[in-house]
């Protein structure tokens, strides 16, 4: 379970969030929505401790992520990331980029490590692309590979950051069908996403984010189909 | 033009000539191993939060790159002198290019590291890589494929810099040649017989950089 609770987060004189508080269960898919700059991303951050907070607290399964003594490297093992670039390490094949952590960071020997690896590659569909280095992969591909790359660590949760914004139109597919499927298997999923059908279809539940304060939240048929906060009906009109 | 060349001091002195350039091979391998080894720390330095830490790397870096290398040179060898430190010619002029080397390293990693997308580190991180871990198999990599090309070239350099090195007495390449000019005045000759040997090391020297550096570039070869 992650706990956000009266999450504060400033950059400066900017407050990019003002007291946040959510909770995500276990199996859930939460997709986290709104304009750019609203804080969706710099929520996730702050869950992974990429960022550090300022206020309130975050807890993932009881432990206190900004806390003095937490094993923040522990804990990041449970909580996989994607990013909008997929940051695909550019020196290493696919097989490589996915065997690499639980090879270094889980002490698995270079074989067994290599065998996740070549699991997870199947499992996002990039099964005959193992000895492929990153420059021959499509961005979709590269995605993938970023998804298989956070499996192999067995996380909990998955966090996705915008995972298709930067991909061309013709390849947003292929990822999304993989984050679906990542769904449907149960994975626990914190969502930042700008494709609105995806949120509809696979959320458990919609987060709506506007200027740095949880404004909406609820099942997405309620959320997407009967808008409350004025906004949020703006957001949905424009986006489509 | 009067002037009869005269190859035969040349070709008796090549024993000795090629054992000093044993000598100047030593001399800049080590000058550059520890060049690169202690330009990294230097670089850190710089990008250290201590205040501390960043005017020593600065400040090393700064002398080393606007000072003359045969000031350099001279400062381990004569200037150290002054205050009690004796270092035999080899030693100072290993110091002294090792010197100029870390200060030319040290901004060399700060372009390598600049070329690497902090979402590189970033990645690594979420998926529970220690700092060190981050830095030791995907940053740093990545780092050394983008100096590869100055790196290379800081090597031949000390090569030929190392020849600075007769100056403080030392007897490599050029100080062995300038022994057998001072015997037999055979300049000409001498020095371009000297000139062929430093073109061929210097070969010798791109060859190495470029054998070593092949596990690095394993994904551009790759794409083609």
């Amino acid at each position: 379970m992650i706990v956000l609770e009266n999450l504060h987060k400033s950059f400066g004189p900017l407050e990019v969030l003002k007291g946040i508080n959510l909770t995500v269960d276990k199996g859930e898919v939460v997709s986290l929505i709104g304009a750019s700059g609203s804080g969706k991303s710099t929520l996730l951050y702050c869950i992974n401790a990429l960022e550090t907070i300022d206020g309130g607290k975050v807890t993932v399964d009881g432990v206190d992520v900004h806390a003095k003594g937490t094993d923040i490297n522990k804990l990041r093992q449970k909580l996989g990331t994607v990013f909008q670039q997929w940051n695909s390490f550019p020196h290493l094949t696919a097989l490589e980029n996915v065997a690499l952590a639980p090879r270094v960071v889980s002490k698995f020997s270079r074989k067994d490590a290599q065998e996740i690896a070549a699991k997870q590659l199947t499992h996002v569909g990039l099964g005959d692309k193992l000895n492929h280095y990153p420059s021959q992969l499509s961005g979709g591909q590269q995605q993938r590979l970023a998804i298989a790359r956070a499996l192999a660590m067995e996380p909990t949760y998955m966090l996705f950051d915008e995972a298709t914004s930067a991909l061309d139109p013709e390849l947003v597919g292929e990822v999304l069908d993989i984050m679906r499927m990542l769904a449907s298997e149960g994975m626990t999923m914190i969502v930042v996403t700008h494709e609105m059908s995806f949120a509809r279809d696979v959320s458990d539940r919609v987060a709506f984010f506007k200027k740095g304060v949880l404004a909406e939240i609820g099942a997405p048929e309620d959320v997407m189909n009967n808008p409350q906060d004025p906004d949020l009906q703006r957001f949905l009109s424009t986006i489509g | 033009m009067d002037y009869q060349f005269h190859w035969r001091p040349v070709i008796q002195a090549l024993p000795d000539l090629l054992k000093a350039s044993l000598v100047t091979l030593q001399v800049s391998l080590i000058a550059m191993a520890l060049g690169l080894m202690i330009g990294l720390v230097l670089y850190f330095f710089r990008a250290s939060q201590l205040r501390v830490l960043r005017g020593f790397g600065s400040t090393w870096v700064e002398i080393a790159r606007n000072t003359p290398s045969l000031f350099q040179i001279f400062v381990f060898y004569w200037g150290l002198g002054e205050f009690g430190i004796f270092l035999s010619s080899y030693t100072a002029v290993v110091a002294a290019l090792t010197f100029n080397c870390a200060g030319y390293m040290a901004e060399t990693y700060r372009g390598g590291f600049n070329a690497v997308n902090p979402g590189q580190d970033k990645a690594a991180r979420t998926l529970g890589m220690t700092r060190f871990q981050s830095m030791r198999y995907v940053v740093l990599p990545q780092v050394l494929r983008a100096i590869y090309g100055p790196m290379t070239n800081q090597f031949t350099w000390v090569i030929l810099a190392s020849s600075l090195g007769m100056l403080a007495g030392l007897r490599e390449l050029s100080g062995e040649t300038q022994y057998f000019n001072s015997r037999t005045f055979r300049t000409f000759e001498f020095f371009a017989a000297t000139a062929v040997i430093y073109y061929l090391i210097a070969k010798m020297a791109l060859l190495l950089m470029a054998l070593l550096g092949r596990p690095l570039f394993k994904a551009e070869r790759a794409k083609s």
